[in-house]
């Protein structure tokens, strides 16, 4: 009997090993451009395939690899293809850097392309900090942080609420229920918020923050409905964000009385939710699939032809495409022997790109990058309706919720009051 | 007063859906002392077949419920007669075994399905609220409580009224003297897998239209089956109601007043006391060992 036990593990394993290099579509891509003559500039990729935030990272990696792809098809680099090397953190933040270093020390990759959530992003830095490396990382996120081996090309709070806590104070009331999964992030947006409700004379009704993946939410509804606050300010996450616009929706509120308004829900969301559980609510963020721009329109259709016509572009999709272009640009303007990542990193400050949402840059002090803020309302089918766009782009500010610490190109500074 | 009744109507609705849940994990576990860490995997199997019925078929939620069971139960029935009636169904290797059962479950829907979120669209006739003790409530939440409280009854009636129930709750007194009457365990057994994996998938399908759907969806409620069984009282039914209500009540009424992250750590730590007082559960049924 304990043979075949062991035969059954070991059939679980196999299994489990299978699994684990999923997505043989993208193998077989990597393949062939391994075979790439001529020169090769290694760059790896360090999205999750499996595990909770795949659902989310497999569109990040097919968006980076979509734009490798265009890049290599187009000649590459002044002649040199980029190899992508694309790794499976798992979900797991000590795996991430298992695989990160293996990226850089073993591949010797100039630079990667990764994460999704800020955890794993932690756990990577030590990693291109202590081999002076480069890491891209798409994501919005809740700022904060000041290294000299990350690109950050998502938007910090400064960027997603300048414009939208005013805006919603002046559309539906001043009172706010701020409701956020309980992690670092929803905790360093609603810092801000309660700032800048302090500073256009907005109040806190609740904040409140749920388990990560917590999925029955009739008490919230309840206080909601007991507080009766004009906006219910959403930071919640993953399936969790999924759960409470249903049951918002079974519970028969009403998106015109008491709006939700999100940082993170993006079209994978609707898609998620469904757009019945979604219309009415509105989201502020740099990127929308429905933006009109020649860029977005090539990026849109090139996406679809590439992944599948039922498939959707978000804001973490648009900025993991445009990251890579501006990688590309940075190693233009290098001599092949001069190719490491700090060239790379200073390279690419003050590099501006063309990107589907607009014109952005990356800024030389804080290598975050300048974004154009938008304002949008869900609509049933799924997609997004832009009902404000920022007239000028705008500059971000990671430390915005802490008077007298500036990012600089120097690292972090804080000024003695 | 109105938020009060408001709070108790929230707790029995959080209390239905961990009834649904838990009811297939109670007989399993409960009856045939299967240790079934694959039962999350059943609930995500419910919550995929609705999805797909949907999709495919056109099916709305009501009308497919009834096939989504036989699936599930189908699937229960392969995995106890080829895997667990294998191992002797001992507590130990069964842990093992199901746990793997559920990984490869997992894998084998995010390879075939792919791993993004799905949703569920709710019965048209029940997405508006209705009027309950003077509170408006989600008509499809009331209909959850009705649903887990007939599924209730109607498993009860089978272990309680049935033949096959009969033959049950024999083999569990004693399998060697049932045996010696003529009464095919295996078979029993294998049926009774069935029965709870195919509770268990009806589970997924009808919390589907308020949650989100995903290969790993199994997991956060395993935990809570787990929980509700163990603390009502291991091969008692009625226990296991009473546990759900009890625990959809008090993470409800904490939640509330405090806030969810508060409730799952108060929750589980007045479980983990009750057991060490009454390692039994609430209500136990006698059995000769």
């Amino acid at each position: 009997m304990s043979i075949s036990r062991r035969t059954l593990l070991r059939n679980t394993a196999a299994l489990g090993a299978f699994a684990g290099a999923g997505f043989p579509h993208v193998w077989i891509k990597n393949a062939d451009l391994a075979h790439a003559t001529g020169g090769e500039i290694k760059v790896g990729v360090l999205f999750s395939l499996t595990g909770t935030t795949a659902i989310i990272e497999e569109s990040l990696n097919k968006a980076t690899l979509l734009a490798i792809e265009e890049i290599n098809a187009a000649g590459g680099i002044k002649g040199s293809k980029i190899v992508p090397i694309v790794e499976d953190p798992a979900s797991d933040p000590a795996t991430f850097s298992e695989k990160a270093r293996k990226l850089v020390v073993g591949d010797k990759c100039v630079s990667v392309f990764g994460s999704y959530t800020s955890a794993s992003r932690k756990a990577v830095l030590p990693v291109f900090e202590r081999q002076n490396n480069l890491y891209w990382y798409p994501t919005l996120y809740e700022g904060r942080e000041c290294s000299k081996n990350v690109i950050y090309t998502g938007a910090v709070p400064n960027q997603q609420q300048d414009e939208f806590v005013p805006w919603l104070i002046n559309k539906f009331g001043k009172k706010f229920y701020l409701i956020g999964s309980n992690y670092i992030y929803p905790k360093e947006e609603n810092n801000y918020c309660k700032k800048l409700l302090e500073k256009h004379g907005g109040e806190v009704a609740a904040e409140e923050y749920v388990p990560l993946g917590h999925s029955e939410f009739s008490s919230v509804i309840n206080k909601i409905r007991a507080t009766q606050p004009n906006v219910i300010f959403s930071t919640v996450v993953g399936d969790s964000v999924v759960a409470l616009h249903r049951q918002y929706r079974a519970a028969g509120l009403d998106p015109e009385k008491m709006p939700m308004a999100s940082l993170t829900t993006s079209e994978n969301e609707v898609a998620a939710m469904g757009g019945d559980a979604a219309a009415g609510h509105f989201t502020s963020a740099p990127y929308f699939m429905v933006y009109k721009s020649p860029e977005n329109e090539k990026f849109v259709e090139a996406y679809k032809k590439r992944w599948g016509a039922d498939k959707v572009t978000h804001f973490v999709s648009e900025a993991c495409y445009f990251q890579v272009h501006l990688f590309r640009q940075a190693v233009e303007k290098l001599a092949t022997s001069d190719l490491t990542p700090p060239n790379i990193r200073d390279a690419v400050k003050g590099q501006e790109t063309i990107a589907p949402q607009g014109k952005v840059r990356i800024e030389p002090e804080n290598l975050h990058t300048w974004l154009w803020p938008k304002i949008a309302q869900a609509k049933s089918n799924g997609q997004f309706e832009i009902l404000v766009e920022a007239k000028d782009w705008l500059k971000p500010v990671p430390y915005a919720a802490y008077p007298g610490q500036v990012c600089t190109d120097k690292g972090l500074v804080v000024e003695k009051s | 007063m109105d938020q009060f009744i408001e709070q108790i109507i929230t707790g029995l609705s959080i209390g239905s859906i961990l009834l649904l849940v838990a009811m297939g994990l109670s007989i399993i576990y409960g009856s045939m002392g299967i240790i079934n860490l694959a039962h999350g995997e059943f609930v995500m199997l419910g919550a995929y077949a609705a999805w797909m019925f949907h999709t495919y078929l056109g099916l709305g939620l009501l009308a497919s419920l009834v096939p989504i069971f036989l699936v599930v139960a189908a699937f229960g029935w392969v995995i106890e007669r080829y895997v667990l009636s294998l191992l002797n169904n001992r507590p130990l290797d069964t842990i093992l075994a199901t746990w793997g059962v559920g990984i490869m479950l997992q894998q084998a829907v995010r390879l075939m399905v792919g791993s993004e979120l799905r949703y569920v669209q709710l019965p048209p006739a029940l997405s508006d609220s209705m009027d309950v003790f003077g509170q408006s409530v989600s008509s499809y939440r009331v209909f959850l409580f009705v649903v887990a409280m007939a599924l209730f009854a109607a498993t009860w009636l089978l272990m309680n009224r049935t033949t096959v129930g009969m033959k049950l709750r024999a083999i569990i007194q004693d399998r060697s003297v049932a045996a010696s009457f003529g009464i095919n365990a295996k078979r029993v057994y294998a049926l009774t897998f069935a029965y709870g994996a195919g509770l268990a998938g009806l589970a997924g399908a009808l919390v589907s239209p308020l949650k989100s759907v995903s290969p790993d969806m199994g997991t956060g409620y395993v935990v809570d089956a787990f929980m509700v069984v163990v603390l009502g009282g291991v091969q008692s039914l009625a226990g296991t109601v009473a546990s759900a209500f009890v625990l959809g009540e008090l993470s409800g009424a904490i939640a509330f007043l405090q806030n969810d992250t508060v409730a799952k750590a108060i929750v589980l730590l007045a479980i983990v006391v009750l057991i060490r007082f009454r390692p039994e559960g609430l209500f136990t049924a006698r059995v000769r060992a």
